[in-house]
C-alpha cells in the first residue's frame, strides 16, 4: 500500500478533506469515508451505471474514478441533488409510476436521467432508452422508468 | 357482524369507496426513499467493531486442496485471522439438500468451506477477516494455497456415462434425481398420429444478476449468546432456522433483519456456503462480520439456473388436435445440490408443467438430474417454466407448421376450455380456475394480428425478416406444503400478519412476507387499509425481521400477494371488527349498525361520522378506566394464512412477441411485445404492470443475451457485466399488459401471484417469433441464448 494523499473536495456544497488511499475509488471514498450511501457500487467495471454521480457538472461512474483526482472538483450525489430540490418533478414522477423496484439503480438511474433534462429537454422517448442504457435496472421493464422521465420532460417545456 | 365477510361485503369489487383500495394504482410508500438515496441495503448497516470477510476462491473446478499457508496473510495490516473449512467446521455442521418427496434423491454434505476438495471454479475455499473489506482482500492475495487438479466433470451429457468423474465418490454416481411422468399411451398416440413432430431444445444456463449483490453481516453477543444477522435475504425466517441449525443454536437465540434488499429473482432464498462461513466466523469472533459479494463471486457464486437439453416429440391429428407430448429434460445442476430447497426442484418443474395450457391425453416427461463441475444451479425466477413452455410453445409452432395451420387457430383448438375447472393436467397437476381463452382473445384484441401479416408480407419483398410468435403459459403461484414441507424442509408455506392500532388512530401491520422491490409492503399497506378502514397513509408496514414479525415464508414462488396478503386481510378484518365492539361501547350502539371509514367510525346506514380512531384509541389507551370492565379491547390481532384445497393456485396467460431479424447480421429487434396474464384479483394495477414487464425483461434476457459460458477447463468466462449481458434500455420494447381475474376462491382477497408470469412466457413467444420470420429462408433455431452467431449458423451464413 502506498502513502495516504491529502485532498479537499465540495461534495453536496460542503468542503471536505480527507487522506486517502491512492486506490480508493470514488464510490468507496463517498460510501465508506463520507457516509453518503445514496450511491451503490453494482458491477465496479463501469457498467451498470448504479454508482453514476455528478462531478463538476457531468455524470461520472464513481467506480472508475479515483478519489485522489478529484481534489478542488465539485463533487453532487443523490443525497445532495435530491435535497437540491433540481429533480423533485422526476423524483415524484418515479414514486407516480412505479419507476423503482428494488431502489438499488434507482439513485444512479435518477442522477442520468437529471443528466438528460439538463442537457437534452427535446429527448424524445427512444432518445431517453438511449441515454439512460448505461444505467442497468434488474426489476422494472424499463419502460415506467422511460414514462416518469418523459412526463418530466413534457412538463417543463 | 358475525357474518363471514365476503369479496362483496368487504367491497372488493367496488372502485368507487373511499376506502377501496384493493384494485387501485396507488404509489407505493416505499419509493421516496428509493429516489433520494435514503433506503438501507444491507451493506449501508454499520456497527461497533466491525470487521470484513474475504475469501479466496478455487480456481479450479475440480481440485484437492493440498496446503493453505496463511502465515503471509496474517502479515498484512488489518488482517485479524484466517479461516479454514477445518477451523469453521468446529463450529458448524455441513447440510445436504435433498427432499424426501423427490423418490431417491441424493447429495453430499457440502460445508461452508471445503475440507479436502474445491468442487467448482470460485467455490469459497479460505476466508480472510480484517478491519476493511480492501485489507482482507490483501489478505486473501497474501495467501498460499497449493491446489492439486483433478479432473472435471463438465458436460451434463457425460455426466452418467461409463468413465464420467464421479464428483462425489462416497455417492456412487453423478445422479442427482430422475422423475418420470408418464400418463395415458404415448407409444400408442405418436404411432395412431397424422403427424409426429420433434425437435431439441436448449436452455442457457444464466443467473439472476441482482444489482445489489448478496450481501450480510453476522454479529454474535457472547453476553446475551444471540446471533443478530442483517442479511439480503428473501426468506428471514427460514435462515433463521438454518443458521440456528448449522451453528448449533435454538431458533430463539438468532434474529434475522432484513432491511431493504436490492433485487432477489430467486438469488436470495438459498444458503450459500460463504454466508454461513460468515456466520460461523461471528460465532468465533464474538464480533459483527460482513460480506458484500463483488461482481465477480456473484457471477461464480450466485446460483445459475436453466442449465438444461430437453428433446421434445408432440403428437398431432389432422385436426390439429395435440395428441401426445412425449419429452426428455437433462439438467446439470453443479457439484452440490443447494440447500434447503434443492436443485431437483427445476426439473421437476419441467416435467410437470410441460403442456400446462393443454387439453391433450398422452404425456410421458422425464427429467434427470446430474452433477457437475461448474457453479450450483437452483432456483431462479419462473423456476422451470421458461423451460417447459419454450418446449411446449416450441412443439405446438412447429405441429402447426407441419399442419398448415395458423399458431393462432392450433392454440385455440387446444387450450383448455375456461369451463372445464376443475382440471387435472396429464402429470396431476390441479387447477381450480384459469382463463385460457378469454386471456387469448384478450391477447387479439390488443395485437393489430391483420396489420402486423400485412407489414410482414410487405417488409419480405423489401428483404425484412420479421415474425410474430404466441407463447401461451401457466405459472405456479401460492405454493402449499406440497412444494417443501412435505419434503422436510423448515420452510413455512403458511404466513401471518399482526395488525395493531395506536393511540393516534394510525395502524401498523407486521407480516411475515418480505419486499425486495416488488410492492409487498404497498400491497400489504393497501390491503389492511382496505379491511380495518383507514387513509393508506395511516398505515405502516413492518417487515424483515424475525423478533418482530409472525412467522412466515417470505416472498418466493409468488406468494407474498396470495399468501401474505389474505393474512393481512384478515387480521385487518378481525382488527376492525374489534375497533367496532368498543365504538359500539361508547356510541351506546349495536356494532354491526358502525363501520369504519377513512379513519372514522361511522353508522353504517347513513355514513355519519360518529367518532374519529384516535379518539377511540384515546379511550383505549389512556382511560380505559371509562370502559365496561369486561369489555375486549384487544387492538391487536394476528391471522395467519395457508392454503388447504390446491397445493399450488396455478394462474394462466399468454404472451406475443413482434421482432425483427437481421439476417445479415444475426442480430435480433424487438419491436414490440404484449402479455396478457391471469394473477387472479390485482391488488394493485401500477404494480403488476411493471412486475409482468421486469419479468418480461428477464425471461427476453435469457434468451437473448444471458450466459454463463464456460471454457473446456470449467471456468467462467462471463465474469462481469461487460461480458455477461443484461438487457439495456434502449433494447427492449414498449410492452402492453393486459388482465383478465379469475380470483381464487381459497382466499378472501383472491389474488395469485403475478411476479414470474412474464419470465414464463416471453423466452418461447420469442423463439417462436424468430422462428416466424425465419421460416420462409429455411432457418430455425431452438438453442438459448438466440445469439447472432446461432441465428446466422441457422441461416447457414457462418
Amino acid at each position: 500500500m502506498t502513502a495516504r494523499i491529502d485532498i479537499t473536495l465540495t461534495v453536496n456544497g460542503e468542503r471536505v478533506t480527507r487522506s486517502v488511499e491512492p486506490r480508493r475509488h470514488l464510490i468507496d471514498f463517498l460510501r465508506l469515508d463520507l457516509g453518503l450511501t445514496g450511491s451503490h457500487a453494482g458491477c465496479e467495471h463501469g457498467v451498470c451505471g448504479a454508482c453514476t454521480v455528478r462531478v463538476d457538472g457531468e455524470i461520472v461512474r464513481g467506480c472508475l474514478v479515483l478519489a485522489v483526482s478529484l481534489d478542488g472538483a465539485e463533487v453532487t450525489t443523490i443525497e445532495g441533488l435530491s435535497d437540491s430540490g433540481e429533480v423533485e418533478d422526476l423524483q415524484a414522477a418515479f414514486v407516480a409510476r412505479n419507476a423503482a423496484q428494488c431502489g438499488f439503480c434507482t439513485p444512479g438511474m435518477v442522477m442520468a436521467a437529471a443528466d438528460i433534462l439538463r442537457h437534452h429537454p427535446e429527448a424524445d422517448r427512444a432518445a431517453i432508452r438511449e441515454h439512460l442504457s448505461g444505467n442497468y435496472c434488474r426489476c422494472t421493464g424499463y419502460q415506467a422508468i422511460v414514462d416518469a422521465v418523459e412526463a418530466t420532460l413534457e412538463a417543463r417545456r | 357482524m358475525n357474518d363471514m365477510p365476503t369479496p362483496e361485503s368487504i367491497g372488493l369489487s367496488r372502485e368507487d369507496l373511499p376506502n377501496s383500495y384493493i384494485g387501485r394504482s396507488v404509489p407505493r410508500p416505499n419509493v421516496p426513499k428509493l429516489v433520494q438515496g435514503r433506503a438501507t441495503y444491507t451493506d449501508d448497516v454499520q456497527l461497533p467493531r466491525l470487521v470484513h470477510a474475504a475469501f479466496l476462491r478455487s480456481p479450479h473446478a475440480h481440485a484437492r486442496i493440498a496446503r493453505i499457508d496463511a502465515a503471509a496473510a496474517m502479515q498484512v495490516p488489518g488482517v485479524v485471522r484466517v479461516f479454514t473449512g477445518a477451523d469453521l467446521a468446529k463450529v458448524c455442521d455441513p447440510w445436504v439438500a435433498t427432499l424426501d418427496h423427490l423418490k431417491g434423491m441424493k447429495s453430499a454434505p457440502q460445508y461452508p468451506l471445503p475440507l479436502e476438495r474445491a468442487t467448482w471454479q470460485g467455490e469459497p475455499v479460505v476466508a480472510v477477516v480484517a478491519d476493511s473489506r480492501a485489507a482482507a482482500e490483501d489478505g486473501v492475495a497474501a495467501l498460499l494455497v497449493e491446489f492439486e487438479p483433478l479432473p472435471a466433470q463438465l458436460d451434463m451429457e457425460t455426466a452418467l456415462a461409463p468413465g464420467a468423474v464421479v464428483i462425489h465418490p462416497q455417492l456412487g454416481d453423478n445422479l442427482v434425481f430422475t422423475r418420470t411422468a408418464e400418463k395415458g399411451d404415448v407409444a400408442a398416440a405418436m404411432a395412431a398420429a397424422h403427424k409426429v413432430v420433434e425437435a431439441t431444445f436448449v436452455t442457457g444456463r444464466h443467473t439472476g444478476v441482482t444489482l445489489e449483490p448478496r450481501s450480510i453481516i453476522a454479529d454474535y453477543n457472547r453476553a446475551e449468546g444471540t446471533l443478530t444477522v442483517h442479511h439480503s435475504t428473501q426468506a428471514p425466517h427460514m435462515m433463521q432456522g438454518v443458521f440456528a441449525k448449522q451453528l448449533r443454536l435454538e431458533d430463539g437465540q438468532v434474529r434475522v433483519i432484513c432491511k431493504d434488499v436490492g433485487g432477489s429473482f430467486g438469488i436470495k432464498v438459498h444458503v450459500y456456503p460463504d454466508e454461513v462461513a460468515v456466520a460461523a466466523m461471528a460465532r468465533i469472533l464474538g464480533r459483527p462480520v460482513k460480506f458484500v459479494a463483488d461482481r465477480f463471486e456473484s457471477f461464480v457464486s450466485d446460483i445459475h439456473a436453466r442449465d438444461h437439453r430437453i428433446k421434445g416429440r408432440i403428437a398431432v391429428d389432422a385436426d390439429g388436435k395435440i395428441l401426445a407430448f412425449d419429452i426428455d429434460d437433462l439438467t446439470g445442476i453443479g457439484p452440490y445440490s443447494v440447500y434447503p430447497r434443492t436443485s431437483a426442484i427445476e426439473g421437476n418443474q419441467v416435467v410437470n408443467l410441460c403442456g400446462g395450457p393443454y387439453d391433450f391425453a398422452n404425456y410421458r416427461c422425464t427429467t434427470t438430474v446430474v452433477l457437475q463441475n461448474k457453479t450450483p444451479t437452483c432456483q431462479y425466477r419462473a423456476v422451470g417454466h421458461p423451460i417447459a413452455t419454450a418446449v411446449t410453445e416450441g412443439l405446438v409452432d412447429l405441429a402447426a407448421e407441419a399442419l398448415g395451420m395458423d399458431p393462432i387457430e392450433i392454440r385455440r383448438r387446444n387450450l383448455i376450455r375456461d369451463d372445464a375447472y376443475p382440471y387435472t393436467s396429464p402429470p396431476g397437476m390441479r387447477f381450480e380456475g384459469l382463463s385460457h381463452h378469454a386471456a387469448l382473445d384478450k391477447l387479439l384484441q390488443m395485437v393489430p394480428v391483420d396489420r402486423i401479416r400485412a407489414d410482414q408480407a410487405e417488409q419480405r419483398k423489401r428483404g425484412v425478416h420479421r415474425g410474430l410468435g404466441f407463447a401461451s403459459f401457466i405459472e405456479l403461484t401460492n405454493p402449499s406444503p406440497f412444494m417443501y414441507g412435505i419434503g422436510g424442509a423448515r420452510i413455512s408455506a403458511q404466513d401471518g400478519a399482526t395488525v395493531r392500532m395506536d393511540p393516534d388512530g394510525s395502524v401498523v401491520v407486521m407480516s411475515g412476507v418480505t419486499e425486495q422491490g416488488q410492492g409487498t409492503e404497498g400491497i400489504l399497506r393497501q390491503i389492511v387499509a382496505h379491511g380495518v378502514g383507514v387513509p393508506v397513509e395511516r398505515v405502516k408496514v413492518i417487515t424483515g425481521d424475525t423478533q418482530t414479525t409472525p412467522y412466515g415464508g417470505g416472498t418466493w414462488a409468488c406468494r407474498g400477494a396470495g399468501i401474505g396478503g389474505e393474512a393481512a386481510l384478515q387480521s385487518a378484518i378481525a382488527l376492525k371488527q374489534q375497533i367496532l365492539v368498543v365504538a359500539g361501547a361508547m356510541l351506546q350502539a349495536a356494532p354491526d349498525s358502525l363501520d369504519i371509514v377513512m379513519g372514522q367510525v361511522v353508522d353504517r346506514d347513513t355514513g355519519r361520522e360518529r367518532m374519529p380512531l384516535a379518539e377511540l384509541g384515546r379511550i383505549v389507551y389512556y382511560r380505559g378506566d371509562t370502559l365496561p370492565k369486561d369489555l375486549p379491547r384487544e387492538l391487536v390481532q394476528t391471522r395467519h394464512f395457508i392454503t388447504k384445497e390446491y397445493p399450488f393456485a396455478f394462474t394462466n396467460g399468454i404472451q406475443a412477441s413482434w421482432v425483427e431479424v437481421d439476417t445479415e447480421t444475426g442480430m435480433v429487434k424487438l419491436l414490440e411485445h404484449w402479455c396478457v396474464e391471469d394473477c387472479g384479483r390485482v391488488v394493485n394495477p401500477l404494480l403488476v404492470d411493471e412486475q409482468v414487464r421486469g419479468g418480461i425483461v428477464q425471461g427476453l434476457g435469457g434468451a437473448l443475451y444471458e450466459h454463463c459460458v464456460y471454457d473446456e477447463q470449467g471456468n467462467l468466462l462471463t465474469t462481469t457485466m461487460a461480458d455477461y449481458l443484461v438487457p439495456m434500455s434502449a433494447e427492449m420494447p414498449d410492452m402492453h399488459v393486459g388482465h383478465v381475474e379469475t380470483p381464487t376462491k381459497e382466499s378472501l382477497l383472491g389474488a395469485k401471484g403475478a411476479g414470474e408470469a412474464g419470465t414464463a412466457g416471453a423466452p418461447a413467444a420469442l423463439m417462436n417469433a424468430i422462428n416466424d420470420a425465419l421460416r420462409p429462408l429455411g432457418a430455425r433455431v431452438t438453442e438459448q441464448p438466440f445469439t447472432p452467431a446461432r441465428i446466422l449458423a441457422a441461416l447457414s451464413r457462418i
